[in-house]
């Protein structure tokens, strides 16, 4: 045993050659890193935060950011996924705490046979509650609960010039706010307490209704708002003006009683060729998935992990994008302008660059969270573009036009490459965050949207 | 599981790497731990954690493995707060920089203090007590570095290999009582005590060496694991090099 934590901190040699296995999501930017820490116990955090230079750190989770927002290209990671303890849970409340590295889905895992799930979730349970706090991420009930850090209620905030801080509503709210989709600038999170909520069963009373236009969309989000936890559609992006799509909407269901195991799915082995993913096995891809959902019984009680989590089912699914990578386009446009949705939709059908289907999702009106939260009312679409140089980038830049002009924004966990100009019209007060700031982090992301250092 | 065969664990370095994925999944199935590491605090999050994932009952005691005077006391916290625990895994070690070893013989006497001589001392009490109890499982985690003494890890490796040994023999002293003794060689496996190490990256998943080895501890065999299995064929190979080639190689 001794020796053991000084063989974790202090024995990388300084000539070690660049680590380049750690990519996003999107496998784009492909970066290479001077070094990743990983710390197996909090009490190994603030030996690494004081002993780095300014600037040098950004903690990393499960790599579920698409862009550049988890990266620290040629500076270093604090690789948290070994913080992943489980430090108390009060049966009467469900409120949960926990170190920073425990996923998603670990908590289903062990919560949600004793009856309690997570209070928001996104599309993917592979995220660690650190990544989830960080981008302040929504799910399917956005328009009834809000996001993640809308439901973190107390914090342990690791930082490099004052220890161990303490955050909640009473006491350092402002760095509560600021940590929470604050990008993991602000220092590294300790442990977090999260408002579990409770549930009947693993079971989803889920809907699905086929569309055929924005307008039925909207419709359907009326209808359903009040009545529904959960909403989404997923629509097909080579449709244009008029998408159609698939409207899903769930509630929690009531005990079935039934055992319940969630299955692992295949795993995909390697990246695929490029070309394989084209205009028309996409397009294909997509009539099969609407013309399957539009005829099927739309009234079905179905497993929760299929209803929030249907790509998870295929391990690596972002290797179908080949070796170059993919890029997500998630941006949010005020319901007064249904033009700029419609008029982004008409763009990406033109381009026939569009992927498998989107997602489009009404968020609700609850204030945000955090100070750089990005969920704000209207409505939010995020699409897939396999990376094809240039003309993929063009493509964006065009689509970050009309979301600009909307008055729309960008969301930063999805993004490699909006411009600074985007940023800005996106998170009009990102000055106010600076000061949260812990001044040994910083992101790829961050230096290339502020000009950071 | 056998639930009757194993429901009383002490693991003694309940906070190395490995230890901490086996204690996890004993604890989902609802077994009882004696948890035994150094540091009071990283015990308590082991234990709120190993709690909340379904544990029955988490006891824990802070003492250093590697100093010999404690592990009386050690024992005699098991005796008492413990009693008719059932198995014993020793999943502590210690990694250095072998360069460390080569030059300094106080790098080097430690290194065999604590992977070889405490850990003989240690598990010799509590053979003592299964024997005398006629019933048991004591499993202690050594390595395929012991299979065979390499250029650049030999320290480590003849501290191992001579846990190995003690193991087989104790094995087979212990086998007219009843009780059971496992020698645990893992691969490289991606914890704290190897990232130091090249390509570490490459090393096996600790949950999935964890698997076995809480399968062999369920089980009536194999005396001896790999894990992952394959190492056991590795290891067959690498001891069929002659020692005029294999003194060569610079692995």
């Amino acid at each position: 045993m001794p020796g053991q934590s000084a063989a974790t901190l202090g024995k990388q040699p300084a000539d070690q050659p660049p680590i380049k296995r750690i990519l996003s999501w999107g496998r784009y930017p492909k970066t290479a890193h001077h070094r990743v820490h990983k710390p197996a116990w909090n009490d190994q955090v603030p030996d690494i935060l004081r002993s780095a230079a300014p600037g040098s750190l950004l903690p990393y989770g499960l790599g579920r950011s698409y862009g550049d927002s988890c990266l620290n290209a040629g500076r270093e990671l604090i690789d948290c996924r070994r913080l992943n303890r489980i430090l108390g849970f009060d049966e009467a409340t469900g409120m949960l705490r926990c170190e920073s590295g425990v996923s998603l889905s670990n908590i289903l895992d062990v919560f949600l046979p004793k009856g309690w799930f997570l209070p928001v979730t996104p599309g993917t349970r592979f995220v660690t509650v650190g990544g989830a706090i960080a981008n302040d991420v929504h799910g399917k009930n956005h328009h009834c609960a809000g996001t993640f850090g809308a439901h973190v209620r107390q914090i342990g905030l690791h930082r490099s010039n004052d220890g161990l801080v303490i955050c909640n509503a009473g006491q350092n709210c402002d760095m509560l706010r600021a940590t929470i989709g604050g990008l993991g600038l602000t220092g590294v999170i300790a442990w977090a307490d999260i408002q579990l909520k409770r549930v009947a069963g693993p079971w989803i009373d889920a809907e699905s209704i086929p569309f055929q236009s924005l307008n039925t969309f909207l419709d359907l989000n009326r209808e359903s708002n009040d009545r529904f936890e959960y909403t989404v559609a997923w629509l097909d992006c080579f449709a244009g003006k008029n998408p159609r799509g698939i409207f899903f909407r769930g509630n929690h269901a009531a005990d079935r009683g039934k055992e319940f195991h969630p299955k692992r799915g295949p795993k995909l082995p390697f990246a695929l060729p490029a070309w394989m993913l084209n205009r028309y096995s996409v397009k294909a891809f997509n009539t099969a998935y609407y013309r399957i959902h539009a005829a099927r019984k739309s009234v079905a009680a179905v497993p929760y992990d299929s209803f929030f989590y249907p790509l998870d089912s295929i391990r690596q699914w972002n290797l179908l994008y080949g070796k170059r990578g993919f890029l997500q386009y998630q941006c949010v446009i005020p319901e007064t302008n249904v033009e700029g949705v419609e008029e982004l939709l008409d763009r990406i059908a033109r381009s026939g660059m569009g992927s498998f289907l989107g997602v489009l999702k009404q968020f609700g009106s609850a204030p945000p969270a955090g100070m750089l939260s990005f969920p704000r009312p209207g409505l939010t679409i995020a699409l897939d573009f396999a990376m094809r140089g240039e003309r993929t980038l063009k493509l964006m830049q065009s689509l970050d036009e009309i979301v600009q002009q909307s008055g729309g924004a960008l969301y930063p966990a999805k993004d490699a490459r909006m411009s600074s100009t985007v940023f800005e019209a996106s998170f009009p007060r990102w000055r106010g965050f600076v000061p949260y700031i812990d001044p040994k982090m910083s992101s790829s992301f961050w230096r290339r949207v502020t000009g950071a250092q | 599981m056998n639930a009757a065969a194993m429901k009383k664990i002490i693991i003694l370095g309940a906070t190395s790497g490995i230890a901490l994925e086996v204690q996890r999944q004993l604890a989902h199935q609802g077994c009882e731990l004696l948890l035994v590491a150094r540091s009071p605090q990283r015990l308590a999050e082991v234990q709120a954690d190993l709690a909340a994932r379904g544990a029955q009952q988490v006891f824990t005691y802070a003492a250093d493995l590697a100093s010999i005077h404690q592990h009386a006391a050690i024992f005699e916290f098991a005796r008492r707060a413990f009693p008719d625990f059932d198995t014993v895994l020793l999943a502590y070690g210690s990694m250095h920089d072998q360069k460390d070893s080569e030059t300094a013989v106080d790098a080097l006497l430690e290194e065999l203090q604590v992977n070889f001589v405490s850990a003989s001392a240690l598990l010799t009490l509590f053979a003592a007590d299964f024997e005398h109890r006629h019933t048991g499982c004591l499993a202690a985690i050594t390595s395929v570095a012991g299979d065979r003494g390499r250029r650049s890890n030999y320290v480590y490796g003849s501290a191992k290999g001579a846990l190995s040994l003690f193991l087989q023999g104790l094995r087979s002293r212990l086998h007219p009582a009843g009780v059971r003794v496992i020698t645990i060689k893992p691969g490289p496996v991606q914890t704290p005590m190897t990232d130091h190490l090249p390509n570490s990256a490459r090393f096996a998943d600790p949950e999935q060496v964890a698997r076995d080895i809480v399968r062999a501890l369920e089980r009536r065999s194999p005396d001896v694991l790999y894990t992952p299995k394959i190492w056991r064929y590795i290891m067959t190979a690498v001891q069929q090099i002659p020692e005029s080639i294999f003194k060569r190689l610079s692995f």
